[in-house]
């Protein structure tokens, strides 16, 4: 019972990191009609964004450090300890948290100027042009981060108070030994809430309802006289900070490199073709259920059954699901059939 | 006379032969003549215009074609451990492999189509890459790859009595060593092959069909047209070229790893296809030496090479020049690369060929068009669109 719950809440952190960025995918899909292979790209500079918080609010000063007396050592202190003393010390520690607020505008400006500036020209083109410009845009992203932040992993931890870890098992009155740490309770309540936010947004805003409108219909919309151009530009830019935000809370669960967007990209695109391209709560069920299947199929009980299926579980069910369902599992009819 | 001239296979094979048989020498003026650059350019050659009569005569876009260059590259290299050194066994079961492959993985991917198609092809590449990694390790030997090793049997040689020696063998074609030039003009050979079955299958009523069916598939099956075994026999046809580079690459080098099947390899047959013009003959050629030529020389050169390039200029100038073009070479070249990609893309869709059709009837030039017209095979199609 404790080995299957710890294998769901392990599934539903990686789950919600796919959930987010297929959610984010497939709003652009379902709003622009494009296939935007630098989704994943975007997800990285959220991460970054946090990486560049934590590295501006540790700009330090060389100072001489007077706890070694045998000879003139140096150490490095940051500006804000020096300033401020213990509150410096604090801001430094919820450097995470503290760039969710500062990667918001950015990730909407770059979403915004994104779409403007690329993803415009590309309405009318085909798929095949547009994943390959999209995935040329990803591309240099990537070499420029790379050529800013260098090509190792940057560790980026979590505040001290949120470091240990849940103790899942006595809050539910089952075993001691079902821990879990707390900074993937928060990632999963947090996902959860974004989910739930862009749902609603969507959902109970009278922009909601235009852009669901757009959705649907697109040229009756635009006969009414609203401009669902406009919209579905803050649509792609909301995208972007959706992804960003997946982004910037995962980077101290898996410390950010350039790659890491590539990385989640592929798969969270399996994520929308299961779900059912075009479909919101599909890309979020899928995410979930992709990530419990893959934790499953990491426990070393079912490996020892069929070895090697942690590493392809996720493409298996992809398989499965496309053959099976073609338009995956909530996906509506005749969604880029040709 | 020019019109008439590549009307016929003929001049074209014989043009095309005499190009690629003396790309030593006219390579040379810009530091691409060495062998192993010149091995990679025929090698990826064959794997492009493989790929590009499944994407560029059908549509089909796969993002899972590195997984038959990776079969290509096991099989043969198996070969050379169990059977014989000589080269021809290994590219025959290679072939014959990855044909086996992509008949299965065909088979069952092209039920669907669009993108849901190249999601299961990209997922049958990361299945077959993460189970090379992980469990099928006593295949392909993991993360190390798979080696050449003293102790292996080469049960063929063993037959015809060649000595074994203390250091490992060379791979060679009935005593010809595969290294330097004689291993680019043996693979030289299959890209003149590859070419030849490329043009046969683009000047044909199959190749015909092919392009039908990318035009307008579901008019095709209303007119009671099966296109099924069409689109899975040039689905196998471009598996099987994989195959070849595959394991030509393990001709050059007798060695194959995992990473040859990730989908970012996928992604990169993919890039010089559309680069050098995606259902066009030449034009995978062209992308596949723009990349290859951009990977080797442009990755190497660090700003020490880019002072003694801008040594003409003044100074001042020469620091701006610099410190401009430094971020887009040496290890930077894959942003020059994704940079190269979104300009082709965004301005010229049908990649360069398109660039030079484009100049060609600028300069309204009789002789310029029948040249146009023969490389540039899809012109008609798009015309037909229209």
């Amino acid at each position: 019972m404790d080995e299957i719950l710890l294998q769901v809440l392990n599934g539903l952190d990686k789950g919600g990191a796919y959930a987010l960025i297929a959610l984010g995918l497939t709003l652009t899909f379902g709003t622009l009609g494009v296939v935007n292979f630098a989704h994943g790209a975007l997800f990285m500079l959220g991460a970054f964004c946090a990486v560049s918080v934590q590295q501006v609010l540790t700009i330090s000063e060389r100072v001489k450090d007077e706890s070694i007396t045998f000879f003139d050592a140096y150490k490095e202190v940051p500006y804000l300890e020096i300033w401020w003393g213990d509150f410096g010390s604090m801001i430094i520690d919820y450097s995470v948290p503290i760039s969710i607020f500062v990667s918001i505008p950015i990730m909407l400006l770059i979403g915004v100027a994104i779409e403007r500036g690329l993803i415009k020209h590309f309405y009318k083109r085909t798929h095949a042009e547009q994943i390959l410009v999209t995935f040329g845009l990803a591309i240099v992203i990537q070499e420029i981060v790379k050529g800013f932040f260098g090509a190792n992993p940057i560790p980026t931890p979590a505040p001290d108070i949120v470091s240990g870890s849940a103790p899942v098992g006595m809050w539910l009155g089952l075993s001691e030994n079902l821990v879990y740490p707390y900074w993937r309770l928060i990632y999963l309540m947090f996902a959860g809430v974004i989910i739930f936010g862009v749902f609603a947004f969507l959902r109970f805003t009278t922009f909601g309802m235009v852009v669901r409108a757009g959705m649907a219909d697109r040229e009756t919309v635009g006969l009414l006289g609203i401009n669902v151009q406009r919209r579905f530009t803050i649509v792609f830019g909301l995208a972007a900070v959706v992804a960003g935000l997946a982004g910037v809370m995962y980077t101290p669960i898996l410390p950010p490199d350039y790659h890491i967007g590539m990385d989640f990209l592929v798969l969270s695109f399996v994520v929308v073709v299961v779900g059912g391209m075009g479909s919101l709560e599909g890309a979020v069920l899928a995410g979930f259920l992709l990530g419990i299947l893959q934790s499953f199929a990491s426990m070393n009980e079912v490996k020892q059954i069929i070895p090697g299926i942690d590493q392809i579980i996720i493409y298996l069910v992809a398989v499965i699901v496309l053959l099976v369902r073609p338009r995956g599992l909530l996906g509506r009819e005749g969604v880029m059939e040709d | 006379m020019m019109k008439g001239l590549f009307k016929s296979n003929m001049a074209i094979m014989i043009v095309f032969t005499a190009v690629v048989l003396t790309a030593p020498i006219w390579l040379a003026p810009i530091g691409a003549s060495y062998p192993d650059l010149l091995q990679k350019f025929a090698i990826f050659g064959v794997f492009a215009i493989g790929f590009n009569i499944l994407f560029g005569l059908t549509g089909y876009l796969s993002f899972g074609h590195a997984a038959f260059l990776g079969i290509g590259s096991y099989t043969a290299v198996w070969s050379f451990k169990l059977l014989s050194m000589n080269v021809l066994p290994a590219i025959i079961f290679a072939v014959i492999v990855a044909g086996v492959f992509s008949l299965i993985i065909g088979f069952i991917s092209l039920r669907r189509s669009g993108i849901y198609f190249s999601i299961l092809t990209l997922a049958f590449a990361q299945m077959s890459y993460s189970l090379a990694y992980s469990v099928l390790t006593p295949i392909t030997n993991g993360e190390t790859g798979l080696q050449l090793t003293l102790k292996d049997p080469r049960v063929i040689d063993g037959m015809v009595g060649i000595p074994v020696t203390d250091s490992l063998p060379s791979t060679n074609f009935f005593g010809i060593a595969m290294s330097g030039y004689e291993g680019f003009y043996f693979c030289a050979v299959f890209l003149i092959i590859a070419f030849y079955v490329s043009l046969k299958i683009f000047r044909s009523p199959y190749g015909m069909k092919l392009r039908a069916i990318k035009s307008n598939q579901t008019r095709m099956k209303y007119t009671g047209f099966n296109t099924r075994p069409y689109l899975l026999s040039a689905f196998v046809i471009s598996g099987m070229f994989a195959g070849l580079a595959g394991s030509l690459m393990a001709v050059t080098d007798p060695l194959a790893g995992a990473e040859r099947m990730q989908w970012t390899a996928s992604g990169e047959v993919v890039l010089m296809t559309i680069l050098g013009g995606m259902g066009t003959l030449i034009g995978p050629l062209l992308g596949v030496g723009i990349i290859k030529y951009f990977e080797n020389i442009f990755s190497a050169l660090n700003d020490a090479a880019l002072h003694e390039i801008y040594n003409f200029l003044p100074l001042g100038l020469e620091n701006v020049m610099v410190a401009v073009s430094s971020p887009f070479v040496g290890d930077g070249w894959h942003l020059t690369l994704g940079a190269l990609f979104m300009i082709v893309v965004i301005f010229l869709p049908g990649g360069i060929m398109e660039g030079f059709s484009k100049l060609s009837r600028v300069f309204g030039k009789s002789g310029h068009e029948a040249t146009e017209d023969v490389v540039s095979e899809s012109s008609s199609k798009t015309e037909g669109e229209k």
